[in-house]
């Protein structure tokens, strides 16, 4: 931690959050969606239920 | 205002889900989320190196103010900048949790409403001229609120009248009120707590609270852009059609609900236009007003455009049109996609999911990043622009002094606070300046404050 701020990150790493917007052209192929749908289920928590319900907060304004 | 400020306050939804089964309360999440910022700045509301505000309110929500911008491309960006500050914390937190044998994710999602129903919101402020009459404003204004969801809804899963719809805003089934000072028992519109964070005398805030929060940067600039040239043409003074809703509220919310647009939306004069029609009414005085004054800055021709091009789409409903750019269009095309793929009803929990972790602001497992990666989902900015806004200030307000002053004492490790109009030196001599003016980039005053902090005390 430094004095200038409070980041883990800044200062020996670049930006990894924003990562090359790379164009891929998924869409209208077969292919293309299911490879999409598959990246998406590798992300996703594997409990949708307890992952869904698990979300609870106190309302804020 | 041909120049005006503008802020984006963000309440963020915090869910740590643990590996091993040890479940921390929202409360212990926030505390270990903010432990590095209570660390840096003794408090877990602090002002940022770049002008903005970090803080823990109502309710546990990590909240991020933007500093004072007066550009839309500099507010999206210090937007998208208050996500990187809260993932370098989430990312501290968890290293932290796991020291402590706490093994889990922490995720954070930009979106405003949880699995038990509970709201939290996006707030925006614009500053406007005092002599402008409030409540002809709120008369005009609302109006536009109302439809607006058209544009930048974020699109959301609701019940109606048990079947689970897809509908056009997450915030429209939260709002109670129209205008009132309420925000959190009685979430209103527009909420007239006046506090200008600038010479009263002048200057008057208005604070937007019925917005949902935007992930995508093409949705923010609309619904920024759009707002601001309503209220130009509000505060131009100009006479236009009288567009009163005879129950906003209401109107709201079956307007979200009703996917096609075609809601009719009652009015005191007795007209009964539907929600697209009124949108349309007001495009057109814009474009007449701009026609007429010309444009204020280099993205209206953009923001004009993108606003004609989503009324064409609701009303063909052909999407595709917008698919890439509109919040509440990119997840109705994943959600609907991916429904049909795996046979899937919209009240599974699956899909749920997917409208949950659209929302997480986690670069590689976010659904809204995912489909951003691969050219389903546009920017508008360069990621350098985020990167520069989590270090610097916008360079052309008063951020630029708050920044400078923060800067200042941190370096030569003095006593200082600050607040969004009040500079306080605390030691020796010590002195505490007033920065009325939210248009001026330098304050000899604080710099004599300045001054005094590199003498010995």
């Amino acid at each position: 931690m430094t004095q200038e701020n409070f980041s883990a990150r800044r200062e020996n790493q670049a930006q990894p959050v924003e990562t090359e917007q790379v164009q891929v052209n998924t869409t209208g192929t077969s292919a293309g969606v299911d490879d999409l749908l598959d990246e998406i289920d590798s992300v996703l928590e594997s409990n949708a239920e307890e992952f869904v319900r698990g979300f609870i907060q106190k309302g804020g304004q | 205002m041909d120049r005006r400020i503008f802020g984006l306050e963000t309440e963020f939804g915090l869910n740590y889900v643990p590996s091993d089964g040890r479940r921390l309360t929202p409360e212990d999440a926030a505390r270990h989320l903010f432990r590095p910022v209570v660390a840096w700045g003794r408090s877990s509301n602090v002002f940022l190196n770049n002008g903005s505000r970090l803080y823990l309110d109502v309710g546990s929500h990590p909240e991020y103010a933007t500093a004072e911008c007066d550009q839309l491309l500099q507010l999206i960006a210090h937007d998208r900048a208050g996500e990187t500050v809260m993932l370098d914390l989430v990312e501290q937190a968890e290293e932290q949790l796991l020291e402590e044998g706490h093994e889990g994710r922490l995720f954070l999602f930009k979106n405003n409403v949880d699995s038990a129903g509970n709201s939290y919101g996006c707030h925006e402020n614009y500053l406007i001229p005092r002599k402008v009459e409030f409540k002809r404003l709120a008369d005009m204004l609302i109006p536009f609120l109302v439809t607006r969801q058209l544009l930048c809804g974020a699109g959301h899963l609701v019940q109606v009248e048990d079947e689970t719809k897809f509908v056009f805003s997450q915030r429209a089934d939260h709002m109670w009120e129209g205008v009132s000072s309420a925000t959190t028992r009685s979430r209103p519109i527009i909420n007239t707590r006046d506090e200008p964070h600038a010479d009263a005398e002048y200057h008057r805030r208005l604070h937007v609270i019925v917005g949902d929060s935007s992930m995508s940067e093409t949705t923010q600039l609309l619904k920024i852009g759009a707002t601001d040239l309503v209220l130009r043409l509000i505060e131009s003074g100009e006479i236009y059609h009288d567009l009163r809703l005879e129950n906003p509220i209401r109107s709201i919310r079956s307007i979200s609900h009703e996917f096609t647009g075609q809601t009719v939306v009652r009015l005191m004069s007795g007209d009964e236009p539907t929600a697209l029609q009124l949108q349309w009414k007001i495009l057109e005085l814009v474009k007449g007003f701009v026609a007429r004054h010309g444009a204020h800055h280099d993205q209206v021709d953009r923001v004009l455009e993108l606003w004609e091009r989503v009324l064409v789409a609701v009303e063909s409903q052909n999407f595709s049109l917008i698919d890439k750019d509109i919040d509440w269009a990119i997840k109705h095309k994943l959600i609907t996609g991916y429904a049909a793929k795996n046979n899937l009803s919209l009240d599974s929990h699956r899909i749920a999911q997917l409208n949950l972790t659209y929302h997480d602001i986690d670069p590689t497992r976010g659904l809204f990043h995912l489909l951003r990666r691969r050219g389903l989902a546009s920017s508008v900015l360069d990621p350098q622009a985020i990167a520069d806004a989590v270090e610097n200030p916008p360079a052309t307000t008063r951020a630029a002094v708050r920044s400078k002053f923060i800067r200042a004492a941190r370096e030569t490790g003095r006593r200082y606070s600050t607040d969004w109009v009040h500079m306080k030196y605390e030691e020796g001599e010590g002195g505490v300046v007033l920065c009325k003016d939210p248009f001026a980039t330098t304050n000899s005053a604080v710099d004599e404050l300045i001054e005094m902090m590199r003498r010995p005390v």
